[in-house]
């Protein structure tokens, strides 16, 4: 598979737009599933990826092919979703505020993470992160890029892109994995006393 | 060193990226608390990592839009070309034109002077 995407990259680069619509073909699904954690949405990120690949197809003779193709691609992805996350935040007039809590929308201890629903939750915990840090975590932990690579990408300093990680890496562990005294239950239970 | 100033240290710890300070490790070894803490952190790596693998279906439609916009991209560059090479042989017929012009102007003046010369004769 890596030795027909490398064939299929060099024949695109050279001109050959079957090898490009097929590169497309192999990749479309997990550049969606990217493109939708990011965004949130299906719309948004049909139209994440719609202008990745145009990106790509006209940047295609930059690819030095040092990386794998759905790295770059990744990346691509990435700087799409964020210039179309930050688009749509001034068009609607609304200021991401970093601080923002998450919407406590948890289900009981009893249900958390113990059952197939894993990767749902897991998910909603994601989409309750705001974009900013989300796209941190998503690409850190999710889809192993370098900070330096997420910084590029999300038009951000290393230490910025650090600092979200960070932040939502305790988000997601408060939510999704609450030690003893942090879980809803026993909060309640706490003041009670 | 308090487990909260270790707490505040864990998310940046937990993937081995950046080196935990001796005094973190040390607090760490002996605080149940916070290795406790430290163990629910690579849950949730470890349960963020399978998400890389937990492929969606794209929306109908994706895969022909996306295919729709490379063809307009393509179609745009192929005009963009054409329009180039109409400007470049443009200014070709506009250069061969004026070098026409200037050896016939040449020829000209040739042909008067070898006149003037014989009449002169």
């Amino acid at each position: 598979m890596a030795l027909d995407t490398a064939e299929l990259v060099t024949a695109a680069k050279a001109g050959d737009k079957a090898a490009f619509t097929k590169l497309v073909g192999a990749t479309t699904a997990e550049m969606y599933t990217l493109a939708y954690r990011l965004t949130g949405n299906a719309e948004d990120a049909q139209d994440v990826v719609q202008e990745a690949y145009v990106r790509a197809y006209k940047g295609l003779k930059k690819f030095r092919g040092d990386a794998e193709f759905t790295s770059w691609m990744y990346r691509i992805t990435a700087n799409c979703a964020n210039t179309h996350l930050v688009r749509s935040a001034r068009h609607r007039h609304d200021a991401i505020d970093e601080s923002e809590e998450l919407a406590d929308e948890r289900p009981g201890p009893e249900a958390r993470l113990t059952s197939a629903d894993e990767r749902s939750e897991l998910n909603l915990a994601l989409q309750s992160l705001s974009p900013e840090m989300r796209a941190v975590v998503v690409l850190r932990d999710v889809y192993d890029l370098p900070h330096e690579a997420i910084a590029a990408e999300l038009g951000i300093s290393e230490g910025a892109a650090k600092v979200r990680l960070h932040r939502a890496r305790r988000k997601l562990r408060e939510r999704l994995f609450p030690l003893r005294g942090e879980e809803h239950g026993d909060e309640e239970a706490a003041r009670a006393v | 060193m308090q487990c909260e100033q270790v707490a505040d240290r864990l998310p940046q710890i937990v993937d081995g990226a950046e080196r935990a300070a001796p005094a973190v490790l040390d607090h760490v070894d002996s605080c149940l608390r916070c290795q406790a803490e430290l163990v629910q952190y690579r849950k949730l790596l470890k349960a963020l990592r399978t998400l890389r693998t937990d492929i969606l279906e794209p929306a109908p439609g994706t895969l022909t839009a996306i295919l729709a916009s490379l063809e307009a991209v393509g179609e745009r560059g192929a005009m963009r070309s054409l329009l180039t090479g109409h400007r470049a042989a443009y200014l070709g017929g506009i250069a061969a034109a004026t070098a026409a012009a200037g050896a016939a102007g040449a020829i000209v003046l040739a042909n008067r002077g070898r006149r003037k010369m014989r009449l002169a004769g």
